[in-house]
């Protein structure tokens, strides 16, 4: 749990305009959220058939970096979607998000994810010469990673 | 006949005990929804590439051959965790607008991969390697994303009671697409 005196930030969140916007919508916040399902759809398409490769399973005709070169821009693109989506659905309940487990797991995670997908799985990276072993430890972390972040996210409308 | 089928099965102690619990159901939920990612996702990019989208380079029976088996356990996992959502109160999801909408895309999304495997796929090897395939094929993959994502946004919707038989006035199609009986339906 964060420090106490961070409230002040949500409930600033809270009141912004696009955050009120949103909350006193009532289609606003459930269209936003299939949209946001959506996006997740195409990035986590776009992960797993790469993923799957580095495990050494799915499309094994392909190189790993070819695959993951062609899948980088819908992974890009998605996650835009999803970031803007995101806090769209945050500053709506930006208080609520304060005082929940999961939404505090899912914003430890998604950094680390985000910057693990950019700096390490990256398809320069998969390009050199990777031993069998070093590639299942890339697609593994990569898809235990971004379960946890969605796994997560889901949870936030449960507790 | 259907109602009261459903009703009885509403009615059995595991389904009350499926709704009803804290745990069990978010957890067959969130199954359900993350693993979207790997169904929806993976026929997602075979779709992009049958639409001349994305993927150049690769040949579109490496999707079919190779991606197209996990597409398959990821379809599987969403129809068994679907089925135990719908089994934990499916008079109201039976009534549901959204719910609806959901499985009539589903039966087109259905007829659409049957016409594939049926028609289309059998000349792949014609356009396996060509950047932009046939007609057929590019429309059978628009086709397919835009029923796949449409059943991901109704499928999320059933959640909203907006349109629940249970909340009167609605507008008349309304009651005429739910079938809502001249009674409030119950849950």
């Amino acid at each position: 749990m964060p420090p106490d005196d961070w409230i002040g930030f949500f409930e600033w969140c809270e009141a912004t305009a696009l955050g009120s916007a949103v909350r006193n919508s009532v289609y606003a916040f459930p269209l936003i959220e299939a949209v946001h399902l959506v996006a997740l759809c195409v990035m986590g398409g776009a992960l797993i058939m790469v993923d799957l490769r580095l495990l050494g399973l799915g499309m094994k005709d392909q190189k790993p970096g070819d695959l993951a070169t062609l899948a980088r821009p819908w992974v890009v693109g998605a996650l835009g979607v999803m970031l803007s989506s995101g806090v769209l659905l945050f500053l709506s309940e930006a208080i609520k998000c304060f005082y929940n487990t999961s939404f505090w797991v899912k914003m430890v995670t998604l950094p680390i994810a985000v910057t693990f997908t950019f700096l390490v799985r990256d398809p320069r990276v998969m390009k050199r010469t990777l031993s069998p072993m070093q590639a299942r430890i890339l697609g593994s972390a990569s898809l235990l990673l971004w379960f946890v972040v969605a796994a997560a996210g889901r949870w936030i409308g449960y507790s | 006949m259907i109602r009261s089928s459903l009703e009885w099965l509403g009615n059995t102690s595991w389904s009350t005990a499926l709704l009803e619990s804290y745990y069990v159901w978010p957890l067959i939920e969130s199954t359900h929804v993350v693993f979207l990612a790997l169904f929806v996702g993976t026929a997602l990019m075979m779709d992009l590439r049958l639409v001349g989208l994305a993927f150049r380079g690769v040949p579109a029976s490496s999707f079919v051959d190779r991606l197209l088996p996990w597409t398959r356990i990821g379809f599987a996992i969403m129809v068994a965790t679907g089925l135990l959502l719908f089994y934990s109160s499916p008079l109201r999801y039976y009534h549901n607008l959204f719910f609806r909408v959901k499985c009539l895309m589903l039966l087109v999304a259905g007829l659409n991969i049957w016409l594939f495997h049926a028609r289309i796929h059998r000349s792949i090897s014609v356009w396996d390697d060509v950047w932009t395939p046939p007609r057929a094929a590019r429309v059978a993959g628009l086709v397919s994303i835009l029923m796949w994502s449409g059943v991901v946004v109704s499928g999320r919707l059933i959640a909203y009671n907006w349109f629940d038989c249970d909340i009167q006035p609605q507008p008349a199609w309304v009651n005429w697409v739910a079938q809502c009986a001249g009674e409030n339906v119950a849950r």
